[in-house]
């Protein structure tokens, strides 16, 4: 019971949240000079007021702040985000399309920086003067000062001209033909550099994160129990250990989901990575205000999901969380 | 009888910045089978060193067995691999700790930390384990154990953790139980049950127990022979009654002092509470050839002071380090 109760009021929550998402965002842009009519008119080469004002009316520009804002706002919640006048399409398939690409990027960049951060944390807390306490402190700090574009500039410079072992750009390489499973390597091949580029900053402070948390649990009482009891030193550590030293960086990675999806914007860019980052940035340039609106709140609405998936797994981890039965 | 447990000038040693510490410094004694045995003393005079030297358990490369032996059924736990204490550890010595609040794991349920041990040992499958944890719990007397088993430690009080921290440590029905102030953290209504516990499960398994208390009172209960220790080194050693009736060591003659005593006759006018005056010297007197106990000591005298004092054995089985044990 307590699972679902809490799923559900957090959905309530999420939903008074995304429309505050939505009047933020839409007052935000109508405070920005430019609007689409202007758009419009340059793509035409110029437009007199007549027809910039002809053009207001037929989108509904000319309403007072309010109605517009009731009228965006009743529309997304008939899951219609309106039409983009840049890519002639309506903003909900236009991201549609986009969205599995870039949640494909930022699920392996979070997963793998998870899980390897987390392991040579783990590494690093058993020996604290060892060798490889230093080597992960220098790629700790190394990931966390390297600006994400240089790095990914400098991952593609190595690993796909100099040795070809990954392609390029792009997502998927129209020439192949086969199987799913030959996409499916086509894919994750294409999807190495990029999520290893993301992936740099987050593991960083995983790394670091589970490093200091794993040393004060292996400091504490429990774990010293657990020697005593006679277990081998990995089912301590892996085991005894382990369980407890991860709630921080369940908690961590959680607040770091929407720094994630941001830095996911910036590695698009760098690998033509067909998903919402791109996306942002060409409508950003065009002045397509609900193709930003929209992306904004597809974002706002992957945050919160992140952050809800965040707190069950913490519920996993220590049972504590959540209350008493 | 040939004792279970024998330990022959002991000296564990700690690194620690000012140097090497001889944190337990020539310490003898034995343990016979089924016997209650009381290390009794103020913080920091080495009883956990020696309960955790006894598990191999010392703090890894801060303290070391620098000389002595750790005899264990025949076999010098001193010298013994990793291996081969891990193999002991839990299974034929365990111990339970000061703190039931931190020392369980808060993230695995109760049953799981003690049929963990079991399948460490005993290579009982995930079943028979648990199965062996729900009898473990009704014998260390948690109500419904059927389903207290999956609990979690923080659904517990603190007497129902120590309970549970006893039920793991005796899963294995270990020949020694080592009780490192079970009851510190507990409240006195739950200090005497756990008392009761222990003193039951000793004569249902016949475990022998080196109980570290400052209680005097649990001794006086519970323990057949006492050591006395004080600054990492051995002060006395006897029979529980034989010392309290007769301290024949400063230092445990102002120990029992300490206790206070209700009066018969509420009226009369009580006695001043007795302390033993300034505090245990620091880690880097240690070492020192003197009675350690000399700056606190009413009894000083310039022997004292010039060496360390040597046993003196008494007939009743009791000894003292003290130059003047004849004497008091």
């Amino acid at each position: 019971m307590g699972i679902l109760r809490t799923i559900l009021l957090r959905v309530v929550y999420a939903i008074l949240l995304l429309v505050a998402v939505l009047v933020l965002n839409f007052s935000l842009m109508h405070l920005a000079p430019g609007d689409v009519a202007d758009t419009i008119s340059q793509s035409m080469g110029g437009a007199d007021q007549e027809i910039l004002d002809e053009i207001r009316v037929s989108y509904g520009l000319d309403q007072p702040f309010i109605v517009q804002l009731g009228r965006y706002i009743a529309n997304v919640a008939q899951f219609d985000l309106g039409y983009s006048f840049f890519y002639n399409q309506p903003v909900t398939k236009l991201i549609l399309e986009r969205l599995p690409a870039t949640l494909l990027l930022v699920i392996a960049a979070q997963i793998a920086a998870l899980f390897i951060g987390v392991v040579l944390g783990v590494i690093s807390a058993r020996k604290p003067n060892g060798l490889s306490n230093y080597v992960v402190t220098f790629l700790a700090l190394f990931g966390y000062s390297a600006p994400v574009f240089w790095t990914g500039i400098l991952l593609l410079i190595t690993f796909s001209l100099n040795v070809h072992w990954f392609p390029v750009a792009g997502m998927r390489d129209v020439t192949i033909e086969g199987g799913f499973w030959v996409h499916f390597i086509d894919v994750a091949r294409h999807l190495f550099l990029p999520a290893v580029t993301l992936g740099s900053i987050f593991l960083a402070l995983y790394s670091r994160l589970s490093r200091a948390s794993m040393m004060e649990v292996l400091g504490s009482d429990y774990v010293r129990t657990a020697k005593a009891k006679g277990l081998t030193s990995n089912q301590v550590v892996y085991k005894h250990a382990l369980k407890n030293a991860l709630s921080p960086v369940i908690t961590l990675a959680g607040l770091q989901f929407s720094a994630v999806l941001s830095g996911a914007v910036l590695v698009e860019a760098v690998f033509s990575w067909p998903g919402l980052g791109t996306l942002a940035f060409q409508s950003i340039i065009a002045r397509d205000t609900p193709t930003i609106l929209g992306i904004l709140f597809f974002s706002a609405l992957v945050v919160i999901i992140g952050n809800l998936l965040t707190d069950l797994a913490l519920r996993l981890v220590d049972p504590r969380v959540g209350g008493q039965k | 009888m040939s004792p279970l447990l024998e330990v022959k000038n002991l000296r564990i040693e700690l690194t620690t910045r000012d140097g090497v510490a001889p944190v337990i410094d020539d310490l003898s004694f034995t343990l016979n089978p089924g016997e209650t045995m009381s290390f009794v003393g103020e913080s920091g005079c080495g009883k956990s060193m020696t309960a955790l030297a006894l598990m191999g358990l010392l703090p890894e490369k801060v303290g070391r067995v620098a000389a002595g032996n750790i005899i264990f059924d025949g076999e010098d736990l001193s010298q013994a691999s990793d291996e081969r204490l891990r193999a002991i550890r839990g299974n034929e010595i365990s111990m339970i700790f000061q703190e039931p609040m931190t020392s369980l794991n808060p993230v695995f349920t109760i049953g799981e930390q003690i049929a963990e041990v079991l399948r460490a040992h005993q290579g009982l499958s995930r079943k028979a384990a648990w199965a062996q944890s729900i009898e473990l719990l009704n014998a260390v007397r948690i109500p419904n154990a059927k389903s207290r088993v999956s609990d979690y430690p923080f659904q517990m009080s603190g007497g129902q953790r120590q309970r549970a921290m006893i039920a793991m440590a005796l899963a294995c029905q270990p020949k020694i139980l080592i009780a490192d102030e079970p009851t510190t953290a507990l409240d006195v209504t739950v200090q005497a049950q756990i008392f009761d516990l222990l003193t039951d499960l000793r004569k249902q398994t016949g475990a022998a127990i080196i109980l570290i208390t400052h209680d005097m009172g649990a001794v006086a209960e519970m323990a057949e022979r006492m050591i006395v220790m004080y600054a990492g080194r051995k002060a006395e050693l006897g029979p529980v009654d034989q010392i309290i009736e007769h301290p024949r060591h400063p230092y445990t003659k102002g120990l029992i002092e300490c206790v206070p005593h209700i009066q018969s006759d509420p009226s009369l006018e009580r006695h001043d509470l007795v302390e033993v005056p300034g505090i245990v010297p620091s880690l880097r007197e240690f070492g020192k050839d003197q009675c350690l106990f000399a700056s606190r000591c009413a009894y000083l005298t310039e022997a004292c002071l010039a060496s360390r004092p040597t046993e003196k054995l008494f007939a009743n089985g009791q000894s003292a380090d003290c130059w003047h044990a004849e004497g008091l």
